[in-house]
């Protein structure tokens, strides 16, 4: 049996790098973090700045993605709305894979009647169309970001939590469970220290996929008015411009749907690739 | 079968209580006073409906005594009055607009798996070649792409460029005068691209679904024996692999339906159909309380009866669920 840290470097880092499309994931991500961080210096125009002579431009070398009906660059908008989406994928993820790893590995470790209601809540919250229901909440708090990724984060840990669940009942039953609890080891340590870093692999994967999965739905609520409010510009809200001169000005609606398109697909390859190198029933 | 669709409905109970209990919490959800807090800060909701939505929700009233009552008249379908200017029965708004959006999430459920299934087994059939390496790409493609950005796309192809297709609504103004075929066909245009958006949503997870069912089934023993026998490989696929690689679809169909419903919000939205999901869509941009929760219920309710029915399906296809012997 390897340590963990030599696994990582033997085992997993070789599989994942082996995977062209999961590098490829990884290289989108990283880049797509780096124009988040240092948007502001990307950037010619800032991208709230309102000029009443370049309205609705096709793209040129001076607008590289043209302007919308105030005159704004739509490529400065694209490029601050890597930050809204980002912040919104990896806070509403965390939140999810947070929520779901404790249920999961607690319904696990314990069974019996804790695991048989905590299961039943993930079946009922399976059973509410997501989005009506982050729709309702939004409904009866205000939009507002922070909302948007704790309401999405509260409904997605479901998936999370059945997978924790299942990688800790196999590994409940180790032995090296079993000696922990013979040299004294209290249920809290058993569960965070000897459980958690072996069952952490599906967060992982799912934590890589809640991000894509959590993009997708706040471009959908911005782009429907009910998310990110102008003139904070999202790739969803810049969408809702593009559908009102769709007929006049495609390219409001070309670009920031690229933008969705590409960095979703970035965080699927790579939570596919990480879950293919993690799993040793496939081989290379 | 009977002891098993006895055990299948006696865990409804449960499930429903959970649905009305957390669609009660939402209600609940504003700090402090609900109502008074949310109406301050929104002008769109007047004094007079604030009143009737504390008068409907018992607001004054102990919490267990409030949720009793409403999930008595929930029972009822008593869903309560809009708040809108018409002020009609929730229930009577919903139910004139829910056989739009069931028809039309199920005509997408069904153009779904005739895509998805022929796509998994080409894929699965021919493992590892382009054509898989394609399909697997359009998956991922299909994944990425969010819905409503395609409608725009097809909106702007098929409605602007080549004007080929109506780009919202149902009918075009004045069909009334139309002879049927005719009024039919203009729906269909009509219905076009709205279905094709609902459907291609989980497309591309399905048809990986029905790819992995496939290769699961094909590495199965008794595959190898028809293959034996000199079986020829149409009859090996089609006929003994094929009943039960589609086994899981029927779980996966009842699992699909929570994001048809959810997704309808958005393509009602964009292609103007008078369905529930535009109606909710409405309803959350004028904080028409009492037609949000009815829609959030309903919903929940169309996905459990959804589940319920894939669920019995299943047993009457697969022996070894109704005997309660499980799945290998």
């Amino acid at each position: 049996m390897i340590g963990r840290h030599s696994y990582i470097r033997a085992v997993f880092w070789p599989r994942l790098a082996h995977n062209r499309f999961a590098v490829a994931g990884a290289v989108v991500v990283l880049l797509m973090l780096a124009v988040a961080l240092l948007a502001p210096l990307i950037v010619r125009f800032s991208p709230n700045e309102i000029n009443a002579w370049a309205v609705l431009e096709p793209p040129s070398l001076k607008h590289w993605f043209g302007t919308d009906d105030l005159g704004r660059d739509v490529f400065s908008r694209v490029i601050f709305g890597t930050r809204i989406s980002l912040l919104v994928g990896f806070v509403a993820a965390g939140i999810a894979v947070l929520i779901g790893t404790i249920l999961g590995l607690v319904s696990g470790f314990y069974g019996g009647w804790i695991d048989n209601i905590l299961m039943r809540i993930v079946d009922i919250m399976f059973c509410f169309p997501t989005f009506f229901l982050i729709l309702a909440v939004i409904t009866f708090l205000r939009p507002s970001i922070w909302y948007i990724m704790i309401v999405i984060g509260l409904t997605g840990w479901m998936g999370v939590a059945r997978l924790v669940r299942a990688e800790t009942l196999s590994i409940r039953e180790m032995d090296y469970i079993m000696a922990a609890r013979c040299i004294g080891c209290s249920d809290r340590r058993i569960i965070f220290r000897h459980i958690l870093p072996n069952a952490v692999s599906p967060a992982l994967v799912a934590a890589t996929l809640g991000i894509a999965g959590a993009i997708l739905t706040e471009s959908a609520l911005s782009f429907l008015g009910i998310g990110v409010q102008p003139p904070t510009s999202s790739w969803g809200n810049i969408l809702t411009s593009g559908k009102d001169y769709l007929e006049f000005a495609w390219w409001l609606s070309l670009f920031p749907g690229l933008a969705i398109l590409v960095t979703v697909l970035a965080y699927n390859l790579l939570g596919e690739g990480i879950r293919d190198a993690l799993d040793p029933r496939v081989k290379r | 079968m009977i002891h098993y669709l006895f055990k299948r409905l006696l865990m409804l109970i449960p499930l429903m209580v959970g649905i009305t209990l957390i669609t009660f919490t939402v209600v609940h959800l504003a700090p402090g006073e609900p109502v008074e807090m949310q109406m301050a800060m929104n002008p769109k909701v007047g004094k007079e409906a604030r009143e009737r939505l504390r008068k409907f929700y018992g607001l004054d009233r102990p919490l267990q005594e409030q949720y009793f009552t409403w999930v008595g008249r929930l029972a009822r379908l008593d869903l309560g009055r809009s708040f809108s200017t018409d002020n009609r029965p929730v229930r009577d708004k919903i139910t004139e607009r829910l056989p739009i959006t069931l028809s039309l999430n199920i005509i997408a459920l069904v153009l779904e798996f005739g895509l998805a299934v022929p796509i998994g087994i080409l894929a699965a059939t021919h493992r590892d070649t382009l054509l898989d390496k394609g399909i697997t790409v359009f998956v991922f493609v299909g994944f990425a792409v969010p819905t409503f950005w395609l409608a725009l796309l097809l909106m702007y192809l098929f409605g602007v460029k080549l004007n080929w297709l109506p780009i919202s609504g149902l009918h075009t103004l004045g069909s009334d005068s139309y002879g049927s075929i005719r009024y039919i066909g203009d729906m269909a245009r009509h219905l076009c691209m709205p279905i094709l958006v609902a459907s291609f949503g989980s497309l591309a997870g399905l048809s990986r679904y029905m790819r992995s069912s496939m290769l699961n089934v094909i590495g199965q023993d008794y595959i190898t024996t028809a293959r034996a026998k000199g079986l020829s490989e149409r009859v090996v696929i089609y006929k003994h692999a094929l009943r039960n690689a589609l086994l899981p679809l029927i779980t996966q169909a009842g699992l699909a339906i929570p994001g048809l419903i959810g997704g309808s919000v958005i393509f009602e939205t964009i292609y103007a159909i008078p369905g529930m999901g535009q109606l909710f869509y409405q309803a959350v941009m004028s904080r028409d309380y009492p037609v949000v929760m009815g829609i959030v219920i309903i919903g929940a309710l169309l996905t459990l009866i959804g589940n319920l029915v894939a669920d019995i399906c299943y047993a009457v296809a697969d022996p070894r669920i109704r005997e309660g012997r499980g799945v290998q």
